[in-house]
């Protein structure tokens, strides 16, 4: 299903020094715009960034429609990446001037220096006489007046998308340092229906809401989806045998099996960093504990946690070698790390109230949760349990899933009384909370990595 | 701070109700409900009234233990049977005495204040309470099916502690 995307073997004109080197020239390209996103709010300088359409040199018409349409669509998913994280304002490319092929490597500085805007991206789409896609994309700085990155990406017409989120993850890795996270995709539980009787379908999207996908038709509850490393299969609960198990569905099979063949209910499923184990938990007699098994279907499962009472969820470190989850032992919930063997089982949580779904960042530097303090808000901290700060406040925010590159976070948010569903996230300063585009309700996301 | 007001809160309406002879499982005795759902069992605790109750169905087990006699409540993150929680569950025993070839389900809920998983969980453990109890009054166990909705199937709708109290709870259903 998902298609290889080539990075960057298109480095189609090299740039290399011309001309006098000015002061401004010296400068590096990185310092044109650094972004350190965790410190604080970023609105009152936010740099814009102007998207003109990009370019068709010769138009050709594919199975996505013509290449002239291509090349403005990219730049409006561009566009729209780049403004959605919060850190930038865009133009375009609505609004913006056509730009002529040699504009493309040649901008013209004064002009855009004049609306004004600090950086500008541009490119262009030709069709391959394999009916594939070749989109360049340059950024430039307009102050400085010189080329800051370019990428080019070869995909089939039906995955321009996919190179919009790519070119706009480059910008985003350039201005401000981190790693990328558009061109990702989000497994979540689409909700409809009256609040005694929710329908609950297992639905897939990309991370800015497009390409849309319900998987399971609503006929039996399904919640709490994971995808896998490689997006090949979902991880989830349903209820279609009448009681709560959690299956892998594979994607392009249509396809689900049980993890584990047992009479208990199970759920709270996690993957691996690697793909290779699951994680999940079973309640016996009453009594939930946290179990890995082989994603392979072979294997006996291996129970980690033996305390009476709920353990539950669990998420491991990035490198494998750690699990956090949640545990009542001490009487209400609270987080706890262990080894990836189960040894060494520790309590980390320890500020006012109850902590619950903790998630370990891709980047292993922090651990997000639920903190159940009269309303449910979503939080952050170290893994050694310091730093505690609450990103959001509502009357219910649970559920954290990272951002791949760690930085922003999406959670689910519960109306009062009407019990109505909606998918948010937030950057990891606290800001640029934002409502994502869902058909209908949402729940339970779970974010994916980079696609490759 | 809030949930111990809450908690508090309940706390008093609890005693009020036993004050007035009712106990917590009598809902009625509290303000009502201004939405509750009406399917599921509920839906047949008033059958239209002919003579037609099949002995041993589910209209008649709901009939035998009477309203609110096919659940016991819990406190907030609790899952004990108290003694009031006893003498429904003997109740739905001596029925379930009379009809040794019924086989029952006992679904554990939560209300809507917890996060999914950890209510999944504590509503199986609910389930099990109950079941334990039953098994613990002659019940053989291998009548018992146990099965956990979390927060996924409220009973009443409003977000405010009366209405948790009611989904905080495990309910008997005759397997027909």
């Amino acid at each position: 299903m998902t298609k290889s995307i080539f990075v960057a073997t298109v480095w189609l004109i090299s740039v290399s020094i011309t001309g006098p080197a000015s002061a401004q020239a010296l400068a590096s390209p990185q310092e044109s715009a650094p972004r350190e996103v965790v410190e604080g709010t970023l609105s009152s300088e936010q740099s814009t960034i102007a998207v003109p359409a990009l370019v068709a040199p010769s138009p050709a018409d594919t199975p996505a429609g013509n290449s002239t349409a291509l090349g403005r669509q990219i730049a409006e998913v561009i566009s729209s990446d780049l403004r959605a994280s919060g850190l930038f304002e865009t133009q375009g490319p609505n609004g913006l001037r056509a730009i002529g092929l040699p504009e493309v490597t040649a901008p013209q500085f004064d002009y855009w220096k004049a609306r004004p805007v600090e950086q500008l991206v541009q490119g262009f789409v030709r069709v391959g006489g394999d009916g594939n896609l070749t989109v360049g994309c340059y950024l430039y700085d307009v102050g400085f007046g010189n080329e800051t990155t370019r990428l080019g990406f070869n995909v089939p017409p039906r995955e321009w998308r996919r190179a919009a989120h790519k070119c706009a993850d480059a910008i985003y890795s350039k201005l401000t340092g981190e790693l990328p996270f558009f061109d990702s995709r989000i497994a979540y539980i689409a909700e409809t229906g009256p609040k005694g009787k929710r329908v609950k379908r297992l639905a897939i999207m990309d991370s800015d809401g497009a390409n849309h996908r319900f998987i399971t038709n609503g006929q039996s509850t399904a919640l709490t989806p994971r995808f896998s490393p490689n997006y090949k299969s979902i991880l989830y609960l349903s209820y279609v045998d009448g009681n709560p198990r959690i299956y892998v569905y594979d994607i392009d099979a249509g396809r689900q099996r049980l993890i584990t063949q047992s009479r208990n209910p199970t759920f709270a499923p996690r993957w691996s960093p690697d793909g290779q184990t699951i994680l999940y938990s079973m309640a016996v007699s009453g009594n939930t504990d946290i179990y890995k098994i082989s994603a392979s279907g072979t294997g006996t499962p291996v129970k980690l946690t033996t305390a009476p009472g709920i353990d539950v969820g669990g998420s491991f470190s990035p490198d494998g070698r750690q699990i956090v989850f949640e545990s009542d032992r001490s009487g209400s919930q609270q987080i706890y790390v262990m080894n990836a063997d189960g040894t060494n089982q520790r309590r980390i949580s320890f500020g006012q109230g109850r902590y619950a779904t903790p998630e370990w960042s891709p980047r292993a530097d922090l651990i997000a949760y639920t903190r159940i303090a009269g309303d449910f808000r979503v939080g952050t901290m170290r893994p050694d349990g310091s730093g505690e700060r609450l990103l959001t406040d509502s009357w219910q925010d649970e559920a954290p899933t990272w951002a791949p590159n760690g930085r922003v976070i999406q959670f689910f948010r519960t109306a009062k009384v009407s019990g109505k569903t909606s998918i948010w996230q937030v950057d990891l300063t606290g800001s640029n909370e934002r409502k994502l585009p869902t058909p209908v309700d949402g729940s339970d996301p779970a974010w994916g990595p980079v696609l490759p | 701070m809030k949930s111990n007001t809450v908690k508090g809160m309940a706390l008093l309406l609890a005693s009020t109700a036993l004050v007035a002879g009712c106990g917590k499982k009598d809902v009625e005795a509290l303000p009502p409900v201004a939405e509750q759902t009406n399917y599921g069992e509920t839906a047949t605790e008033t059958p239209p009234v002919t003579n037609a109750i099949r002995p041993g169905s589910q209209e008649d087990f709901l009939q035998t233990v009477g309203q609110y006699g096919d659940r016991i409540l819990f406190d907030t993150d609790r899952f004990n049977v108290d003694t009031e929680d006893q003498s429904v569950l003997q109740v739905q025993a001596q029925w379930l005495a009379r009809y040794p070839n019924t086989r029952i389900t006992v679904e554990g809920h939560a209300d809507e204040r917890g996060t999914r998983d950890y209510n999944l969980a504590l509503g199986e453990r609910r389930a099990n309470s109950a079941k334990n109890y039953l098994i613990s009054v002659g019940v053989d166990a291998s009548r018992i099916q146990t099965v956990s909705y979390g927060k996924e199937r409220p009973q009443a709708l409003g977000s405010d502690e009366q209405s948790w109290a009611q989904n905080r709870r495990a309910v008997t259903v005759t397997i027909q």
